[in-house]
């Protein structure tokens, strides 16, 4: 083909190196079966700038050590499963970029806080999901709509509740609140950001119920306004201020 | 979080303070002697400096207070609250500036 004879005269093209780095990664390890403390293990491993933490845990659990156990599935920040804490501050593996930290110094990894560590970088989520489940997180409307038709929503009343629908419950937030280290039974701010997605959903007809629930001596008051859950949410989601939010609407009794 | 941090301190700071406060104070109907002995020891310049740190703590727990119930009451609260933070330092410092040079010039000029 005339192209192959083209491609033959042309000289070939210097491969364009792309500059890589040994990193340093320093994961806290724990195995239930083996440790009786969780015990912080240095990795090195060759990454460029555009690779994620999630590929250097990739590296490390396929080339250097098996028994590493953490927890990913679609690897592009949507499903949730990989929140942990990089250099002290919760994220996302699958989102955070090798060249936004500073790679001259080792990269610390571990489990979030607050909640049950089961092994590694995995946590038990359950009490996490427990409070979720108890703002009651669906639609519930106390009428039908006509026969064949949608339930039709403003386009203002839909953006009133935008900002929490986008979350994707990777807990994030809620184990990055002090206060919800010290006491897990407080709600926690991805629960409060829940309710507030149908709390505020004119649709809706119980957020009377919603607002009961959080009115609760562990619910939206033991909020500290500390913005770490704000903070912390790979979604960009303004947690507080929803928590704030649902605040003024228990005081107010209405949504 | 700093601002949450430093509001912790400060108010268990100032509790412990008015614990203190309450005690010697309820000394006066123990006998006004023993009151006035104990705050006599009250007038040594370690404790003009503390009253400097017991200034300092106030003044950020008033003024972080006030932020609180901004972001609170306040619908822009959350949105402004880096600012409404620095707002507070600042405000702390002009306060603390004003009030510490008169302050120890009254304690170490005794
Ligand atoms: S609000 Fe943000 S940080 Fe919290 S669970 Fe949802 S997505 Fe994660
Ligand atoms: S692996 Fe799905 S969010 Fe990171």
């Amino acid at each position: 083909m005339s192209t192959a004879v083209i491609d033959e005269a042309a000289p070939a093209p210097t491969p364009e190196v792309i500059e890589s780095f040994t990193v340093t990664v320093i994961i806290r390890r724990f195995d239930p079966e083996v440790d009786e403390q969780p015990k912080w293990v240095d990795y090195d491993v060759e990454m460029f700038a555009t690779d994620r933490i999630l590929d250097a845990l990739h590296k490390i659990k396929w080339e250097q050590d098996g028994s590493l156990t953490f927890r990913r599935s679609c690897a592009h920040g949507i499903c949730g499963s990989d929140a942990m804490r990089i250099n002290g501050r919760n994220r996302l593996a699958c989102k955070t970029l090798i060249k936004d930290l500073d790679i001259s110094k080792p990269i610390y990894v571990e489990a979030i806080k607050g909640l049950p560590l089961e092994k590694d970088l995995i946590v038990d989520m359950d009490p996490f999901f427990e409070s979720f489940r108890e703002v009651q997180p669906f639609l519930i409307p106390s009428s039908k709509p006509g026969a064949g038709k949608e339930r039709i929503q403003s386009v203002a009343d839909r953006a009133r509740f935008d900002d929490t629908t986008k979350c994707i419950l990777c807990a994030a937030c809620t184990s990055s609140c002090p206060i919800f280290w010290t006491d897990g039974q407080y709600f926690g701010p991805a629960a409060i950001v829940n309710a507030h997605r149908f709390i505020f959903d004119s649709r809706d007809d119980a957020a009377k119920v919603r607002l009961d629930i959080l009115n609760d001596q562990e619910g939206v008051w033991r909020c500290r306004t500390t913005f770490n859950c704000t903070d912390a949410c790979p979604r960009g989601i303004q947690v507080t201020q929803a928590i704030a939010e649902v605040k003024q609407a228990i005081m107010r009794g209405k949504p | 979080m700093w601002s949450w941090v430093l509001h912790r301190i400060t108010g268990v700071a100032i509790f412990f303070f008015l614990l203190v406060h309450i005690l010697d104070t309820a000394l006066v109907r123990v006998s006004p002697e023993a009151y006035n002995a104990v705050i006599g020891t009250y007038q040594t310049p370690i404790m003009g400096l503390g009253e400097v740190a017991l200034v300092g703590a106030i003044v950020f727990h008033a003024f972080n207070g006030l932020r609180i119930i901004l972001i609170d009451f306040w619908s822009k609260g959350t949105k402004y609250q880096k600012v409404m933070f620095y707002v507070v330092i600042a405000l702390w410092v002009i306060t603390m500036l004003g009030f510490t040079p008169r302050h120890l010039i009254n304690v170490f000029s005794h």
